[in-house]
This record gives C-alpha cells, structure tokens and sequence, in this order.
C-alpha cells in the first residue's frame, strides 16, 4: 500500500512538474513577445524623432498612451483591409498571413475574417457582440463591417452596437458632407442618427455586349443603346427585338430584383410591428418576370444568381445581352466569368436607377481605441483624395460626389475592360438619383426568400397562391416574431 | 486490510472516466437542455435575445400545425428511394462476391471501389452532383452531343428529377458500405450448411432464400436500423443540392433541414421541440425493427 501511495506521488509531481513547465515556458514566450513589441515600438519612435515631423509622433504617441494595443476589426473579406493598407497613413506594415497589420505607433489591427456564405459571417459577429461586455479590453471589437441587406440589424437603436458617430467626434453634416445622402440614410438608425459610413457607393448599370447590340440594332454605341433601355416599357419593345434575334435580354428574373426591390417605398416591417408588408413594386417584379420568362426574354435555364448556370450566361457562348450590375458587380462578377478579350462589354444607363450592395464601416460600442477608430473611418471614407485613389487603384465607385463628377470628366478614369469606356460617366448620374428603400432588420430573409419561393412559380411549378403561402411559411421560419403578412391588393 | 487479493476494478472506473466526464459534458447535457427549451420561446431577434419565456407545449403544437408532416412525409421518400436499390445490389454483390464458385477476380479490388464514394465527404458529393446535373451541366451537354436531347433537362427543377438525384446518391454512397457489412455476415455462416445444401440438391435462388437470408438476418437489421436513422438525419445532400431550399416546393426539404431553417434564427425552443419529434420517432421505429427481426427468433428459440 505504502510503495502505490509512494509511486502516485511520484507521479503526481511528475505531472505537476509538466504542467508547471508548460506553464513557465509560456510565460517565457509571452514576455519575450511583449519585449519585442516593446523594442520595435521604442525603435518606431527613434525613427520618427530622428526624422522631421516631430508632432506627428507626438500626435501618434498621445493616443497611444490612454488606448488599447489591439484594434480587432471583423469583416468577411480583405476588401475592407486593403483600403486601409492603400490609404490610412498610419500603415506601417502586415504580416504575411494578412491577419495583423502593425500601426507607426504600435498599435495592431487584426483582422477577423469568417466568409459571408451561410451568415457565417454575421453569427460569429453576432457571437462576438453578445460577448463584447465581458470581453477584456484587448478582445474586444473596435471596428465591424455591414452589407447593406443587414445593415440595419446592426444599426438599430435599441441593440446600440453600433457607436453614433457624433460619439466618436465626427459630425456627419460637416465632416461627410460630401458623401452621397443614401449612403447616409441606409447608415443611420430609425431615429436619423448616422452609426455608419462607407467609402463605395454602389449605383448599378446596364452592361450589355456590344457585338449583339450590333447584330441586332447596328450600332454598339452606349448612347443610342441608352435610349432603347431607359425605362420598363422602352426595354420590353426592345426585348421584343432581341428575341427575334434569338437573344435573352437578361439571364433571369433575379437580375431585374435589385431594381424594383432597392426602391420600396415603404420598409418590409416597420420597426415595432410583427407584420411583414410585401410591396406592390415586389408584386410588379414578380407580374414582370413571370410575363417576361414567358416570353422568353429570360434564359429559361438559368435560375437565380450566385450558381454555375448564371456564371455560363456570361460567356462568350452564352445569348445573354445584358446584365444589371454596380461597379463591383462588373469588376468581380463580369469579368472572371467572361472568356472573350477587352472591351466587348459597355455600360449604359439602367431602366430604373437602383443601389446593390455596399459595404459598412462602423465602430463597435465599447471600443477601446475611439482616436484610431475615427481617424481609420475619416480616412477611409471621409477624405476625398484617399476615395479618389482607391477609386483609381480599385475601380470602386466612391463616396464622395464631387470626386466622382470629376472622375465622370475625366478620361484617366476608364476602364480596360470596358475597352476604355469611362463607366463613372454613367455612374455618377445614376447615383444622384437614387431614391434608396426604407430599411428594416428584417431585409436579408424578405430578399432572399421572395425570391425562392416566386422561382417555383416563374417555372411553373406551383401556381402564384402556392408561391404566396410559400413565402409567408419560409418567413415565418426565419424570424420567429412575424405573425403575419401582408399582400398589397 | 483484510481483504489479500489486490482490488483492480476501481481503476478500470478511473480510466473510464474520462469518456464519462465527456459524454456528460457534451452529450448529456446539451440532450437535457435539448429537451429543456422545447418548452420556452427562446430565440433571437437581429442581435436582441428573445426569452426564454416559458411557454408550456405550444411549440409542439404550432410544430404540428406546420407542415412538419409533410417534411417527415419528403424524408421517408429520399431515404426508400435510396435504400431499396442499396439493400437489393448490396445482397447481390455480396453474395456473388462470397460465392466460392463464381471464382471472381480481383475481388479486393471491386470492393475497395464500391466502398470509395462513402470516402468523398457528402457535401463535396451533392456539390458535385449539382453541377454535373445543372441544366448547362456535363451530363445535359453529353447528352446533347450524342443526340439523345434536343433541349436540356431541367433536373433540378423537377420533384421526380430532384428525388431521384438525392435517392441516387444516397445509394451510392452506402451500397458499398453495406456490401461489405452483408459479406461479413454471409461468410460467417458455416460453410457446412452451404455444402450440404448443394448435396441435398439446392439450387442458387433456394439457397438464397433459405439459407443465406435467414442467418443474416441480425445483421440486415442492423443495416436496417443504422440506415433509418441515418435517413430521419438525412440532411448535407438535399441541402447541398437545393441550396437549402427544398425545391421545387419544399418537396425535398427533410426534417434536419427544417430543423436547420429554425436554427437560422437560434429558435431554439422550436428546434428543440422538433429534436425531441425525431427522437420519439427514431425511438418507436427502432423499437418496430428489432421487434420485427427478433420476434421470429424468440419462437423458433422456444
């Protein structure tokens, strides 16, 4: 009995002995790091004081002081980050995974990327929110991005996540003024109060193939396709035309969606009501599509966006003539999928104007780096001649008016794939008239799952009652509150 | 100290332990909890946390107003259609493949292929199918090419086209797995019963029938119940296949993707209820099989 009590004992300490290591040599490892950063940081500041802007890193040491070392920023892909390395001066240098970019002061942002597939993105967000309160200061988040389909989930004034900007020293009427009103809008609370700001604006197009308009109309020039598509009626005559020439005026009934779903002219739910309201532009897109699939203008085989048979439909193989697009759409959509060289694709003005998409930046409450986290929006979305370079370096349509009225002048600004046709020209109009939808926290689902069901009916599948009933089941299933919906009469 | 030989058994409950202490954890509690909030609303709304409001049974009760049956009803048929072909070209080949007389060359070989497409992770195989088979697909431009269309088949846009798809590759991925399950149990029987079968005159289908059947009879319960239960969570395929969708209609949407369209919005408390369907379900069918294959046993023990 003595010799087992003895040999556990051994074996006790040896076991502790471990642990006690590991713990010892991670202690070890981490004072190390924190030496590191240390010395880099004293060596930072060596630099800039044997350079010339002393107040610059005095500038950039007095925030420092009194704020967090980490700035944790989420977001689904490396847009966002890649603006910041191109024009936030305070950049110093990313490490190569791309997950930490180091600031002149020391300071660090990391990244925290989850894709946006599935609502990834936004449950590890939403996760992370829920735990912002308890969080230490150095995990906290500082900075999260939006899509303009949830921007209003984070937006909202009851769930207070994301910080007013007036809290942080920005005042949007002086300090933003020179952003384009919608993005204001969508950015704000139902109260008006701006939690947001971005740097693109996602005004959308018409893009169209040249060699069809020339088979069919014979002439490629975006002014006089401009006039066949300037409005619902224009285009069905013109549709008409193209399908006499065995051509699809779009792929789907999905591509025409944003146009008439971005423009309601009341929200899907109106804030404090359980009751899902289905817009009578919602009813006229699905009137529109089922008419237009019918008489084949639509390609019957493609169904949706976002899949294989979408992508083919615009290839060089495909009888596809247009598609509906903001600037990101063109840039990664359009052009990945087209096989053919340059400049067969051109840009004219769209039926309706409409937004689609845009990304967010706001600052997550209880941030503890508000300086970095103002000075990181102003620069990113705020300051025209940084919207300017990213506007040049990226092709993103920005968020500054009189910036893009410039780049609508200026021919520097066009673009290869459109064979050097400046597209802003045709951006920067459809951007002032944008009337943007009400928003609610409810968009997301409304937008896709109208979708779904209606797809059975344009296919013949279910008839338009069944397609209704559909989408009252599927919305009921994603938002448990709703209790009821409405169809305009 | 009284007692001279030496007590193991203690240590074998201390190195069980760490199972325990797990399966506590992360099965036995999040069961109870499971069970717990299927009766309380409990869900979010945005980032705001709805409850949990204790609610009694109504989420049982709206479950049983939704169209869960319907579900239940789409489930059963994805997984019969699947498994019918799989037990059927699971018994054959594997009676052909256990056959001593047949004298099959590269045996090993056929069975590590038949066994591959259980191998591919199931989403990677649904994805798989769903480009083979989109209506600009592959196989809708082969067989264009060979002149067999004249316009593609819309696969994915049909039940029938659907249904057959899912069943498909159910089968495809399990009919070698339960080939290999039937092989083992047909080898175990003595091959005395075999051989004296053939001396008393038995053809291949009586020998079939009555002999091979019937003594694997505990293992085709086994596949029987495995596969039901894996069915009721029939879930990575049709989802892939659909995009989460059930189309067209909600006529391939399965039980676990309901479930799965609840958690979209952390309703937990409906998710919970329905879990606890399925696994009253589960509890009944598995109850009816072993019933069913042991009864005859009991009697002819008797």
């Amino acid at each position: 009995m003595k010799k087992k009590l003895v040999s556990m004992l051994l074996v006790g300490t040896m076991v502790a002995g471990m642990f006690a290591g590991c713990g010892g040599s991670d202690n070890g490892s981490a004072s190390d790091a924190g030496t590191n950063a240390d010395a880099s940081e004293a060596s930072d500041a060596g630099d800039a004081d044997s350079g010339t802007a002393d107040e610059g890193s005095d500038a950039a040491e007095a925030p420092a002081g009194d704020e967090g070392k980490v700035i944790n920023i989420y977001s689904w892909n490396n847009e966002f980050k890649e603006r910041v390395e191109a024009v936030y001066p305070e950049v110093q240098e990313t490490s190569s995974d791309g997950t930490v970019t180091t600031l002149k002061d020391g300071t660090e942002i990391h990244w925290i990327v989850n894709p946006n597939q599935d609502g990834v993105y936004q449950q590890k967000l939403d996760e992370a929110l829920m735990n912002q309160a308890d969080a230490a200061a150095d995990d906290k988040i500082d900075m999260f991005l939006s899509e303009t389909d949830y921007v209003f989930k984070y937006t909202d004034a009851e769930a207070d996540v994301a910080m007013p900007l007036k809290d942080l020293g920005i005042d949007p009427d002086k300090d933003l003024s020179d952003q384009y009103s919608f993005t204001k809008v969508t950015a704000s609370d139902a109260n008006g109060v701006q939690r947001g700001s971005t740097w693109q604006c996602c005004p959308g197009l018409l893009v169209y193939r040249r060699d069809i308009a020339e088979d069919v109309f014979g002439t490629d020039d975006p002014e006089q396709i401009g006039e066949k598509v300037k409005d619902w009626d224009t285009l069905k005559a013109t549709a008409a035309e193209l399908k006499e020439k065995g051509y699809y005026t779009f792929s789907s009934y999905a591509d025409t969606f944003r146009l008439y779903g971005n423009s309601i002219p009341q929200p899907w739910v109106t804030a404090g009501e359980t009751t899902v309201k289905v817009d009578q532009k919602i009813m006229d897109w699905v009137e529109t599509s089922k008419e237009w699939l019918d008489a084949g203008y639509y390609d019957k085989s493609v169904k949706g966006q976002w899949n294989d048979d979408w992508n083919k439909a615009m290839g060089s193989a495909s009888k596809v003539f247009a598609f509906l697009f903001p600037a990101w759409g063109i840039d990664f959509t359009l052009k990945p999928n087209w096989d053919g060289g340059d400049g067969a694709w051109a840009v004219t003005n769209p039926p309706q104007e409409y937004n689609w998409g845009g990304s967010y930046v706001h600052a997550c409450v209880g941030t503890d780096n508000p300086q970095h986290v103002k000075d990181i929006i102003m620069a990113v979305t705020g300051n025209k001649d940084n919207l300017m370079k990213i506007s040049k370096d990226y092709t993103d349509f920005t968020n500054t008016q009189s910036g893009m009225q410039d780049a609508a002048k200026d021919d520097s600004f066009g673009s290869q794939f459109l064979g050097g046709q400046n597209a802003f020209t045709y951006f920067a109009p459809v951007a002032e008239n944008i009337q943007i939808a009400p928003l609610s926290a409810y968009d997301q689902g409304c937008v896709e799952l109208i979708q779904n069901a209606f797809s059975d009916y344009f296919q013949g599948q279910v008839d338009f009652d069944k397609a209704k009933s559909n989408f009252e089941t599927a919305i009921k299933e994603r938002y448990p509150e709703i209790t009821e919906i409405s169809w305009p009469e | 100290m009284k007692r001279k030989s030496i007590d193991y058994s203690k240590w074998g409950y201390f190195f069980i332990l760490p199972f325990f202490i797990s399966f506590f954890v992360f099965s036995l509690i999040p069961l109870a909890d499971t069970i717990r909030y299927s009766f309380y609303e409990y869900y979010r709304s945005g980032i705001k946390e709805i409850g949990p409001n204790f609610v009694g049974m109504e989420n049982y009760v709206s479950l049983l107003k939704s169209d869960m049956l319907k579900y239940a009803g789409n489930t059963f048929i994805l997984w019969i259609i699947g498994f019918i072909p799989q037990i059927v070209i699971a018994l054959l080949l594997a009676e052909w493949f256990v056959d001593a007389r047949l004298k099959i060359h590269g045996k090993q070989f056929f069975k590590v292929v038949i066994y591959l497409p259980n191998l591919i992770m199931a989403s990677a195989f649904a994805m798989l199918f769903f480009t083979m088979f989109s209506t600009n697909g592959p196989i809708n431009s082969i067989l264009m090419n060979m002149g067999l269309l004249s316009k593609p088949i819309d696969f994915m846009g049909t039940v029938f086209g659907t249904r057959s798809l899912v069943g498909l590759m159910n089968f495809l991925m399990w009919f070698g797995n339960t080939t290999i399950m039937l092989m083992a149990a047909i080898m175990g029987i003595s091959p005395d019963i075999f051989e004296a079968s053939e001396l008393d005159g038995c053809n291949s289908f009586q020998r079939f029938f009555r002999i091979t059947l019937p003594l694997i009879r505990p293992i085709l319960a086994y596949t029987l119940i495995t596969s039901i239960i894996g069915g009721l969570q029939m879930f990575d395929v049709p989802q892939i296949l659909t995009n989460g969708q059930g189309n067209p209609d909600r006529t391939s949407m399965t039980l676990i993707m309901f479930l799965n369209s609840h958690l979209k919005s952390k309703n937990y408390g409906m998710a919970g209820s329905l879990s606890v369907y399925l696994f009253i379900v589960s509890g009944i069918l598995c109850f009816i099989v072993y019933r069913m294959t042991n009864g005859k046993d009991d009697k002819g023990g008797r």
